[in-house]
This record gives C-alpha cells, sequence and structure tokens, in this order.
C-alpha cells in the first residue's frame, strides 16, 4: 500500500517540479520547496500564485502555501495518540505528517501496523518525492518556452486533480463553486495572489455556520 | 521580497504548522468546526487556483487553449485516469491548440 501510494506521488513530484521552474522558480529552489516545505498542496500553491503575481505576490504566496498547510495540523493531531515518539524525533515525525502517510497509518487495524504505515509511506514519499522534483525541475528547465508545451494548462489541471477526490458531498461542492466565482470576480480589481486568499473566506463561513453540512 | 525569501518564509510557515499538531491538546480534534474549516479551506483554496490558473492572465480574465484543456481533464479525472496521464493530457491539448490557431 505504502509502496502504490509511493509511486503515483513521484508522478506529481515530477510535475511539480516542471511547473515551478515555469513559475519562475530556479532548480535548487524548486528543490528547496519539496525539502523543507514537503506538502504538495501547499507547494503548488506557492508556485501557482508566484506564476500569475511574481515577487510582489510573495506574501500573498506564502499565506496561500500556509492556509492550505493547515490540514496537517489536523493530520498530526491524528497521528499523535499512536505514534509513540518523543521529542526531538517528534520533529521529524511532524515534517512526514502529509495527506497520505496520515491515509495510511489510520486505514491499519494494529498499533505496529500504524506505525509501520505511517514511517514507510512517509520515508519513501519523501525520497519519492525529492527525487521526482528534481528530475521535473530539470525537465522543466530544459524545456524553455513552457507555454508552447502547454504546461500553464497542466498546473490548472494539476489543482483539478487535488481538488477531485474532495468533491464526494454536497458542501464541498457548494464551496468550491463559490470560492471559484469569488476568485474569478476580484482577479481584475485586487493584486495577485489576494482573489485566492478571498476565496478562502468562503470556507471560513461555510465551515462556521456549517451551512449545508451533515448534521452530527 | 526575493525568491528565496519567499521559498524560505513558506517553508518555515508550512512546518510550523505541522509542528503546531503536536503541540496542542488533542481534545481539540474532537470538535467538529475546526476541523470543517480546515477541509473547507482546502477545497476554496484549490478551487480559487483552479481558476485563477486556467483564466488569470496577469489581473485580467481570458478564455484560452487553456479552458478545453482544463475541460479535458475534467472529463478524465471522472473517468479516474492516473494523475500524473491526465496533467500529461491537459498539456497536449492545450499544446496542440496553440500549434494549430
Amino acid at each position: 500500500m505504502s509502496f502504490s501510494v509511493g509511486l503515483a506521488v513521484a508522478a506529481y513530484g515530477v510535475s511539480f517540479g516542471a511547473l515551478s521552474v515555469t513559475a519562475g522558480l530556479d532548480v535548487w529552489q524548486t528543490c528547496v520547496l519539496s525539502l523543507l516545505m514537503f506538502s504538495g498542496g501547499s507547494q503548488f500553491a506557492l508556485i501557482g500564485v508566484l506564476a500569475s503575481g511574481g515577487v510582489a505576490a510573495g506574501g500573498a504566496a506564502i499565506a496561500g502555501a500556509a492556509l492550505l498547510g493547515t490540514r496537517n495540523a489536523l493530520y498530526a493531531l491524528r497521528v499523535a495518540p499512536f505514534i509513540g515518539v518523543s521529542w526531538p524525533r517528534k520533529a521529524i515525525v511532524a515534517h512526514l505528517t502529509i495527506d497520505e502517510s496520515t491515509a495510511v497509518s489510520t486505514a491499519q487495524t494494529t498499533l505496529a501496523a500504524q506505525r509501520a504505515g505511517f514511517w514507510w509511506t512517509g520515508l519513501i514519499i519523501y525520497f519519492g518525492w525529492n527525487i521526482a522534483t528534481l528530475l521535473g525541475a530539470v525537465i522543466g528547465d530544459l524545456l524553455g518556452d513552457v507555454r508552447q508545451y502547454g504546461l500553464d494548462a497542466a498546473a490548472a489541471a494539476a489543482f483539478l486533480g487535488l481538488l477531485w477526490p474532495r468533491l464526494r458531498q454536497l458542501q464541498p461542492v457548494v464551496v468550491a463553486i463559490a470560492a471559484a466565482v469569488v476568485a474569478a470576480s476580484l482577479t481584475p480589481v485586487l493584486p495577485a495572489g489576494i482573489p485566492v486568499l478571498a476565496a478562502a473566506l468562503v470556507a471560513v463561513v461555510v465551515g462556521i455556520t456549517n451551512w449545508l453540512g451533515v448534521k452530527r | 521580497m526575493t525568491v528565496w525569501q519567499i521559498v524560505i518564509l513558506a517553508s518555515i510557515a508550512v512546518l510550523a504548522i505541522k509542528l503546531v499538531g503536536y503541540l496542542i491538546p488533542p481534545t481539540w480534534v474532537e470538535k467538529p468546526t475546526p476541523a470543517r474549516v480546515a477541509n473547507l479551506l482546502t477545497i476554496a483554496l484549490l478551487s480559487g487556483l483552479v481558476v485563477v490558473q486556467t483564466l488569470g492572465a496577469g489581473q485580467a480574465i481570458v478564455a484560452d487553449a487553456r479552458v478545453p484543456a482544463l475541460i479535458v481533464a475534467a472529463g478524465l479525472f471522472a473517468l479516474r485516469v492516473p494523475f500524473i496521464l491526465v496533467i500529461i493530457a491537459a498539456a497536449v491539448v492545450a499544446a496542440l491548440i496553440r500549434l494549430l490557431f
């Protein structure tokens, strides 16, 4: 299970590397993002905002990456009870706490399998993601004029691919549509990066009121 | 800010958020509202990014080769085609349209 997840993520890594270079980062900056940030959604968000607004949108790019990273804190709350390590090793656990390591480990039924699932998935993805990023960045660098190869459209499709599996219920679908409308209508009037952050307000409003949500 | 400063600051922010999850009391997770907001936040941000990446050209909104590429991508995701193949298909559609028109 860890291995197949690792393979899929390595494929994301190649797309990330190529798209990051397309967005104006160099190969080293791209690799540092995968080594230090290590959270696919946040990394794609950062380069997406920088692609549209350049370094002038730096603040919005950082905010966007951080907001997309908030779900990792919730994953940490689910992993913490079974992971069984103390500081400073817990810092490594924190770094490896992402969508996939959480999903694989929490799907296991025994304590040993949960721990093994977390470490194997986290480490395989960490190495796979970073090697794939480097490969993608070098390929992106060699391609040159990337619009000609449709890499800007590939970036849009990459975000759609991250979004797609989350659209299983009415509430997320409504939030996605409303956020899309907000981002599109604010793009002509606000600096690059800000419309995406404004779209996040839709989530805060719907999330707090639980409009259209499932009663628990 | 330079690109390097942006890369380093954003990386520290994302790592710090992961660490916070191991420092705050676990009782917090039992409350559904923070969890729901965080999940919807991911969805709203990704949706906003899809739109800006598909229609944005600086501050302008334009419909170009990226739009049909995204429609093809949506169709392929609906058919459960693997991520990397969909990304390649989207790039090929946009590249072909630009080559032909």
